[in-house]
């Protein structure tokens, strides 16, 4: 049943980190008995796409706002292209925030909004002028340039805020909850855009999030964070299909988490022994779980898998089904994720089985 | 407008029936809480209409009439007393009633804008205490506080024994009984009413516009003069008016502090009513000074319009 020894799980070629442009080191803040940040590392390359992503209270946005020179750590140390970074104040660094509210100036237009930054370099009019033109034009907002923030909607709004966050061209861009406040179908488009913005000026963007399908969606690498500390930092595809520990793996995506014991060969539960693909677990006696994702599992006839149940729930999902299976000696029941329509009902014994899975710390909730 | 059909007519044929009724119902809805707010606001406008246009009402009918030749008032249609108004004698002192009022002001906001930065940057219950002092003098007696200042300035008083003690004068120096001393009469008792407006200006701020400023590369100056002030503008502009409308109106401080040697025009209007007997004129001068507010307030309203933008519209 065992199958493949502990794999490794390193960076693929593909998101490995190139020339080094923003590096993280140590930095750790508290408020109060509060710790936001507890000794982050992280390295961020040129032009990349990153994404601070956990769940609220993580330490992502104090980490931002570190970064910008709204708040400053209480040890560590913030690198831009290799200057530090903690010493300048917030109006000398070569770093634009854009913020969760958009924080445009109510009593200017579009194109003032917009030009404010580049009037504060001290460029010549005409020049200002026509950055303010071309980005305007780049985030389709040409039109809208002489309205005030409050007579657009709120995805014309967050164009604006994001028009004069890179007009000033800088080194790094970062987002704070870029798309939070817009509805769902605008929310879709702004991802496309946001990225095909990120490649088409070259400029370096962090995105802090909490919704990880925005952060899959659009990050070419993830940090996950979790009470102050860096979980995980890989790219979607690996953060999904090999967790570092069980928080990554019950925050990103749906799984299965099965208790039990790791001895470095076996799995052995309360189901007994289970099918495991990678081990990423150092130690061998404590509490440790399983993780299975729901497209890994096959239903089966009776006897047949590993695990057997009794069908909970059919639940049909437009590209798929989503089937519950009730398994003695589980306490949740087991999700399955079926393309099209499987010929199940409520009530039918099956049996499931599964080629990956994955081994992580922890006890499960 | 006499050629388009009634909106009740169209109505039916363009939307299913289903939609009419909640329309008609949405209208009753709409007119449930526009009848809701008449009713809120029925004391407000009682006391308006007995307390507010009334007496003025009364004032501009008195300033059209005649003086009576042993007091009182002949009622009738008399606009002598608006051109007597503009003689250079009750014109300068309206110019310099004026120029007071505006100087109390204006230092009025050289202290209050700071003072109320200050207070909002405290940390929360600090914040409290801080407005709270700001309000006590006024739990004590108007007229006492006004002497506590006649003895502070007076030429034996405790601001000339500091100078005198520090140096700074030799002799003894006549504070008391200029215009100096109104305008700092003023600026005392009015200086709550310039706090309170700003602080809640700058309450009202959104820190991360500051923020935002910064972020783009504005110094902490350029932030003030840029993003800071023009939004608390509209709480500058009340406390100013604060200020300005009863320092204008005020007699008791040119009086006191002033010794009657400074008139105002709040001085000009009593003494009509008080020792000439001349009720339409002191009208007359108090109509002016309601006509110059109503055109200040007007100004405030523009500019604070003008800053928060129009609204949206779709």
């Amino acid at each position: 049943m065992i199958e493949s020894p502990p794999a490794t799980a390193q960076p693929t070629a593909a998101t490995a980190p190139r020339t080094p442009l923003l590096e993280i080191d140590g930095v750790s803040r508290a408020f109060g008995e509060v710790v936001a940040l507890d000794g982050v590392s992280l390295t961020i390359a040129e032009n990349e796409f990153f994404a601070l992503l956990g769940p609220s209270g993580c330490g992502k946005t104090t980490l931002l706002r570190s970064i910008a020179g709204f708040e400053s750590p209480d040890s560590g140390s913030i690198r831009l292209g290799g200057d530090d970074l903690l010493g300048l104040p917030p109006n000398r660094r070569p770093v634009n925030l854009m913020f969760q509210s958009y924080a445009l100036f109510p009593h200017m237009s579009v194109e003032k909004n917009v030009a404010y930054g580049l009037e504060r370099e001290r460029l010549p009019k005409a020049e200002v002028r026509q950055r303010v033109d071309e980005v305007l034009e780049t985030v389709g907002l040409a039109a809208l340039a002489k309205r005030r923030p409050a007579q657009l909607s709120g995805g014309q709004r967050q164009r604006v805020a994001l028009a004069r966050a890179i007009v000033k061209r800088p080194r790094l861009l970062l987002l704070d909850e870029p798309l939070s406040a817009l509805d769902r179908k605008v929310r879709a488009e702004m991802q496309l855009e946001l990225k095909r913005l990120q490649h088409e000026v070259g400029i370096t963007f962090v995105v802090v999030t909490h919704d990880q399908e925005e952060a899959m969606s659009m990050a070419d690498r993830i940090a996950v964070l979790d009470g102050g500390r860096v979980q995980q930092v890989a790219g979607p595809v690996e953060l999904y299909r090999h967790p570092a520990n069980l928080f990554v793996a019950g925050f990103i995506g749906t799984s299965n988490l099965v208790a039990g014991r790791w001895d470095g060969t076996s799995f052995r539960t309360a189901v007994g022994m289970l099918p495991v693909s990678e081990a990423r677990r150092q130690s061998a006696d404590d509490a440790a779980c399983l993780v299975v994702r729901p497209e890994d599992v096959r239903i089966g006839d009776p006897g047949t898998g590993v695990l057997d149940g009794v069908v909970a729930d059919v639940t049909f999902q437009g590209g798929g089904t989503h089937v519950a299976v009730t398994v003695p000696g589980l306490d949740a029941p087991f999700r399955v994720a079926v393309p099209g329509v499987p010929p199940l009902a409520r009530g039918d014994a099956v049996s499931l089985a599964w080629d990956t899975a994955v081994v992580v710390s922890g006890s499960g909730r | 407008m006499t050629n388009q059909p009634a909106p009740a007519g169209r109505v039916p044929r363009r939307v299913p029936a289903g939609a009419t009724t909640d329309r008609r119902r949405l209208l009753l809805a709409r007119l449930a809480s526009r009848r809701e707010a008449f009713v809120l606001l029925t004391p407000g406008l009682l006391f308006y209409a007995f307390l507010v246009a009334c007496p003025v009402g009364l004032v501009l009918a008195y300033s059209v009439a005649t003086r009576g030749r042993f007091g009182g008032v002949e009622w009738g249609l008399d606009l002598s007393n608006y051109s007597r108004a503009l003689e250079p004698l009750y014109l300068e002192v309206l110019r310099s009633s004026v120029g007071i009022a505006l100087l109390a002001t204006f230092v009025a906001l050289l202290i209050g804008y700071p003072t109320a930065y200050a207070i909002s940057r405290l940390p929360g219950r600090w914040r409290t205490v801080a407005l709270v002092l700001v309000v006590v003098p006024f739990w004590t007696n108007f007229l006492i506080r006004m002497y506590a200042w006649i003895v502070l300035l007076n030429s034996q008083g405790l601001v000339n024994d500091a100078l005198h003690g520090l140096g700074i004068i030799d002799e003894r120096v006549g504070l008391l009984y200029t215009d100096g001393a109104v305008v700092v009469g003023l600026v005392y008792v009015y200086l709550p009413l310039m706090i309170l407006p700003i602080y809640a200006a700058i309450e009202r701020l959104d820190r991360e516009l500051l923020e935002a400023s910064a972020n783009l590369g504005a110094s902490r100056l350029r932030t003030f003069w840029s993003v800071q002030l023009p939004l608390t503008l509209p709480g500058v502009m009340t406390g100013c008016i604060l200020v300005f409308v009863p320092s204008l109106g005020n007699f008791v401080v040119p009086e006191l502090l002033g010794g009657g040697k400074t008139v105002m025009v709040g001085n000009l209007i009593r003494d009509q009513f008080l020792r000439a007997q001349d009720w339409p004129f002191g009208s007359v001068l108090a109509m002016v000074v309601v006509v110059a507010l109503l055109g200040l307030f007007l100004v405030q309203a523009v500019v604070t319009r003008r800053i928060e933008g129009p609204a949206r519209h779709g």
